[in-house]
Formats: structure tokens, sequence, C-alpha cells
């Protein structure tokens, strides 16, 4: 983003993707998001830091990315009384996130929504978990809160609970539906049931212990977040990992995509009312995780990726099994696409259902394979490409169409799309070393990582302390955009059609609920 | 229709069998006796997340697939917990979930087994307890079988359930 028209001075920000930041007053902070919004940005995370210690009062952070990089807004609040401007008006997705953030710092904006977000009464409303001076008491008990639901009113007009446990196998979150006969007007989301505490949680881990702890934020992308964390880490203490663990690193993330793809692919066909889909494509899942367990010592790969490079090199035995594997996969998915293609019932359930219009998707911020359904072409994989994808040339899906056949069109393409780069990487794998040492990190240093996860691009924003501890630490996942947007895909649809409409985004509660 | 059927035909019955006693689909010829000796029916569980990564999660959908077929072996996952014998539920406990966790387990009938599932699950794990985090599953209700692993893997899982089986001698 181009920064000039602010009259601010922007400085480089560790992060292996172009990056920069740029302290801004309070009146400097609309204006650098309407520019931002201009120049084609969108909002990526919103989090606030507790800087008192350090005479600074809270420092607000707003992350934008547009085709030129990252930009992050750095706005110094004074004391806990300082609000700053609604950046909802500009960016929808900001008004869960200022929510959150108040919840877990303390610091206001002035929207009109004050409702909490990510707070359930299970600690004092004054209380707030982010600030350095804050103690839990053993004595809080988990309490009930009374959250002000949008009713629809009307003749016929009823509403639908639904959760935090759901009916299937699948996190916990509430949706309130208000519904006419079949036909569902309003949804409204209830989300932070799952919230643990990740973020005060990093607070007391060293810095090389943090990626563990990153890996788990959301469990179905544990490679893309312990690899975000990596990113920060490793930019800010100018470390480059060798080149055999940048790709091994890729090849997992790859692994990753493939596996969450083609469960989901099963599911979809599943709750589309044919069984058959759910078998196949869950047995090729189960044949991925398997051979991640042979080649990486984990079904689901977790703490494969870690600070410094991965923790485990494949042999040329297990690289030869996956390029087979590669091969199977294809040929098993073609002949499956082709099955759901010309499944007259399953194509009747997906066409035109959870419809996403293009604008509205820009408006909203959404993003991963959900907004290249609506033909918004956006990958970090493409758009920034880091070693080896950039050796690899990744071919970024689109459909247009933004229906739930679309983003099934999507990942059946990236599932493919992975296979190739797996492929690609094996065949070119460099060999060497997979993993450096890192040096000391000084205090207060700040760094970003961010991947295109299957999901979308998720992000770490890593703050050092003293003694290699860390200071602060920020994921933000991409179910914070695209849960929004859920609200609004199943609008008009029937209420039995929103299970397909929710798997075919499959968004993070954990992710989102810290 | 056709291609469906030759899918089908092609890929066979990939569900495993018991080849040698250390085998992982030993565990399950085992499961299959143990059910019929001591439920003599279906034994349904109901799953509940109690806060989870979502990592647990996808190794329990991994029973449902067709190498581990566990629908075949006459257990399944139902959507009330009227309706369940088992609650398997993963972990750390969030403050947020805890109030639903208490009522998912009032509302489940005897024998009302509970089976803890993964290293937060059993210990709070990672996440530990804390303002938002209440830890072990044991901490909010009581708890028959502990099965650790981050997460577990789907064999680790039915071995999980088998213990609860016999603890409960239902």
């Amino acid at each position: 983003m181009n920064v000039a028209p602010l009259g601010v001075a922007a400085a480089a920000l560790p992060c292996p993707l172009p990056a920069q930041r740029c302290p801004v007053s309070s009146g400097q902070l609309i204006t650098a998001c309407r520019l931002a919004w201009e120049q084609g940005g969108q909002l990526v995370a919103l989090w606030v830091s507790d800087d008192r210690d350090r005479e600074r009062g809270f420092c607000l952070r707003v992350l934008l990315r547009d085709a030129d990089g990252l930009t992050l807004l750095e706005h110094t609040l004074p004391d806990e009384g300082a609000r700053y401007a609604d950046l909802a008006t500009i960016f929808p997705a900001a008004n869960r996130m200022q929510r959150a953030a108040f919840d877990l710092s303390g610091v206001q904006c002035d929207a009109d929504d004050q409702r909490p977000w990510l707070w359930q009464a299970a600690w004092p409303i004054d209380r707030f978990p982010l600030r350095r001076d804050f103690e839990a008491s053993p004595k809080w008990e988990p309490g009930q809160e009374d959250y002000p639901f949008v009713r629809v009113a009307g003749d016929g007009v009823h509403e639908i609970p639904v959760g935090p446990v759901h009916a299937g196998i699948i996190e916990p979150g509430h949706f309130r539906f208000q519904v006419v006969g079949e036909k569902v007007l309003r949804l409204e989301e209830r989300l932070g049931y799952v919230h643990k505490g990740i973020e005060k949680r990093f607070e007391a881990m060293p810095l090389l212990d943090g990626g563990r702890l990153a890996g788990r934020v959301s469990g179905d992308s544990t490679v893309a977040y312990a690899w975000a964390y990596a990113q920060a880490l490793e930019a800010m203490a100018g470390t480059t990992v060798p080149p055999r663990a940048a790709w091994l690193r890729a090849l997992c993330l790859e692994r990753e995509r493939v596996a969450n793809h083609l469960g989901d692919l099963g599911y979809l066909g599943n709750d589309g009312g044919f069984a058959f889909g759910l078998a196949q494509f869950s047995r090729l899942k189960e044949d991925v995780l398997r051979l991640n367990r042979e080649a990486f010592g984990h079904r689901m790969l977790m703490d494969v990726v870690v600070p410094g490079g991965v923790a485990r090199d494949i042999a040329s035995g297990e690289a030869a099994a996956m390029r087979a594997q590669c091969a199977s996969l294809r040929r098993e998915i073609r002949v499956l696409r082709d099955i759901y293609d010309e499944h007259a019932g399953l194509q009747d359930r997906f066409r035109t259902c959870g419809h996403v219009a293009r604008e509205l998707a820009m408006q909203l911020g959404l993003t991963g394979f959900a907004v290249r359904a609506c033909g918004i072409a956006e990958d970090l994989r493409a758009d920034f490409p880091l070693p080896p994808h950039d050796a690899l040339a990744v071919r970024k899906a689109t459909r247009t169409e933004g229906d739930v056949a679309a983003r099934v069109a999507v990942r059946f393409d990236e599932a493919l799309e992975s296979l190739r780069l797996i492929d690609g990487m094996l065949a070119a794998l460099p060999e060497g070393e997979v993993l450096a040492p890192l040096p000391s990190i000084p205090a207060f240093r700040l760094g970003l990582g961010m991947v295109e996860s299957w999901r979308g691009p998720v992000t770490i924003a890593l703050e050092s302390g003293p003694g290699d501890s860390i200071r602060r630490c920020h994921p933000s996942d991409p179910s914070w955009r695209n849960w929004p947007v859920l609200e609004h895909a199943v609008i008009g649809n029937i209420v039995p059609d929103f299970p397909l409409i929710n798997k075919s985004f499959n968004l993070s509660y954990s992710g989102h609920d810290l | 229709m056709l291609y469906v059927l030759r899918q089908i035909a092609k890929t066979g019955i990939v569900s495993e069998r018991a080849p040698a006693p250390a085998d992982e689909m030993r565990v399950v010829a085992r499961l299959q006796e143990e059910i019929l000796r001591i439920v003599g029916r279906a034994l349904a569980i109901r799953q509940v997340d109690a806060g989870s990564c979502n990592g647990c999660e996808l190794e329990i959908h991994a029973l449902g697939n067709p190498y581990y077929n566990i629908e075949g072996l006459g257990i399944r996952f139902v959507a009330s917990p009227r309706h369940a014998d088992m609650l398997l539920v993963t972990g750390p406990v969030s403050k947020h979930m805890a109030i639903a966790l208490r009522r998912t387990f009032e509302a489940t009938p005897d024998p009302k087994l509970v089976v803890a599932v993964g290293d937060c699950g059993c210990t709070g794990g990672i996440f530990g307890e804390s303002y938002a985090s209440l830890g072990r599953v044991a901490n909010v209700i009581p708890v028959d079988v502990e099965i650790p692993g981050c997460p577990p893997a789907p064999t680790a899982l039915l071995q999980g359930i088998l213990a609860a089986l016999r603890a409960g001698q239902i």
C-alpha cells in the first residue's frame, strides 16, 4: 500500500512477505483504512497490546493486505479511556475483531455495536485477560450471559436456536436462525465457546516453544500455523532456513491441503445425500494420513515444522512412496470428480446453493478458497511466492459462481494442483540440513508470518520479550473474515441446506475463538 | 450410476481384518466381540467438543472411514445425548463450554460412560488451566477412561472405547 498520501513514514517489518509498518494518529487511522480500501486493500487482523509497562499505553495494530504486500498500522492509545474510530464502517470484518479486542484488552472503539464477542461470562466483564496486570481468580465460576440476538418479527416468523453442542462431530458454536416456513430470513452466529485463552498462554512460553502452541490454534491447519509462527520468529532473528527445510515445509503444507480438501469433499457429498462420496474420499484421506505418519511421524503433521526448519527429514523411500501416492490419488480424484459432476441429485443440491456475490465477497473481505470461488483470485502462494512455491509457479484455482458447487470445484482443482506441487517438490528436493540454529532475539521486536492454509491465509504476529520470551502473540485465522459471510450465504436458502453450505466453507471455531 | 457401481466394485472392501495379533485391526476384532458380549446391541456415542483445537475431532471422524468402519462394528455416533450410552469428550474444557458439557452429561441416560479424548481432555494439555480453561474433562464431569495422544490415532480411540465398556460392564 502506498502510504505517502498520509504523510507518515513507513518502516520495514520483519516478515518473509513484503511488509511495512506505519505509526498513525487517531485521525490517520481511519484515513489510512479508507485509503487502503480505495487501493483494493483488505483487513487481515486487528489486535491490541498492553504496553503500559513500557510507558506507551495501549497499541492498536491493524494489519492490511493489498497487491503490494502487508501494511501494519500502529496506533498508540495513551490510556484505557482512549477510544479509536470504528473501522467496521470501512471493513465490516473489523466489527467482531474490535469487540474481541475489547473483551480481552479493555480498549474500546467508537462503534454502536458494543456487544461482547469472545466474552461469555467466564470472567468478570470489567477484567481484561490480555492486560499485563490481569490475575485470574480460581473463584470465578462459569456464568451465563444474556446475548441480545437480533430478532425478525412478522407473521409466521420463528426462531431456531442451534448449539453450542451440535448434532454431528463438529466444534461448538451457536447459530440463531430466523425462519419463515423452511426459508432462512436471517442467521446470527454466536461464537467464543472454545475460547481457551491461547493468546494469554503464549505469554507464559519461551519463543522457541511457542510453535507447538501455534500448531494447536486450529488442529486442521497445524502445518500452516506452525510455519507462520516459524516465519515470524525467523524474520525477527534474520535467519534463513536451509533450502531442504523450506521445501519440506511446503510439502507438508500441500499434504495438509490435500487431506483437508479430500475430507471435506467426502462430507460435502454426504451432506448432499451421497454417502458413497464420503466412503470414497475418507478412504483417500486416510491413505494420506497414514503415509504422513510413515514419512513424518505424525498423521496430521503436528510439530513437524519447527522454528529453524523441520523436526524430521524424509528418506528416499518415503519420497518415492509419496510420489506414487500422488499418481494414484490423481487418478482416483478424477474418477470421483466425474461421478460428482454427473450426479444429478448432488449437482441439484450444490448449484445456486449458498451463493455469495463477488461484490459482497469484496465488501466483507471473504478470503481463502471461498473467495476464489467468487472470482477473486488471491492466493499467497502465487501472489507472494516463497521457495519452493516460486519455483513451481502455483496455478490459482478460481470459479465465478460463488455457490457451493463453485467451492467444491475450487477444492477439486486445488487438491489436484497440490498433488502436482508435491510431485514437483519431491522431484527436485534439495539436499542438505533441515534445521538451522536460531540466535537469541532482543526484546521488543515484532515479526509477522503469513501462510496460505487450505482454508485461507493464517497470520501470526509475534513480539519478543526479555530473555527469549514471548511478549505477545496474536494468531489470526481466515475464519474471522469468513464467518460473517456465512451469515449472508444462507439467507433465502432452506434450513436443511445449512449443513451443506456450512461445510462448503468449513470454518474453524478454535482458530477463531482462541 | 454405472460409474458409481464400477468404483465400488473396484474399491472392494478395504475394511481391515485381523491377520496377526499385533495388527491394529486385532483391536477392532476384539472390540466387536466385547460389544456383543457386554452390550448385546449397538453402542451409541455422543461426541462433545468441549474446547479442543479440532485435531481430535478429525481423528474421531476417521473412525468412520472404510478402514476402521466403526459403524460396521455396531458403534455409531448419535445426535442427542439422550440416545447415547457413552460421551466421547475432547478438551480442554473451556469455561464457556462447562455448562453445556454438564447439561449434556445430565441428559445422558445410564450407564453414562465418559471417555476423555486427547492429551488436553486427559490433563488439560498444552492449554492447561487458566482464566478461560478448566483443563481436563475430569475436572468437570466424572470420567471412566482417558485416551492420551495429540491427537490419539483412530486405533487408540477404539482401544479406549473398549476399555470404557469394560469399566462400565453394561
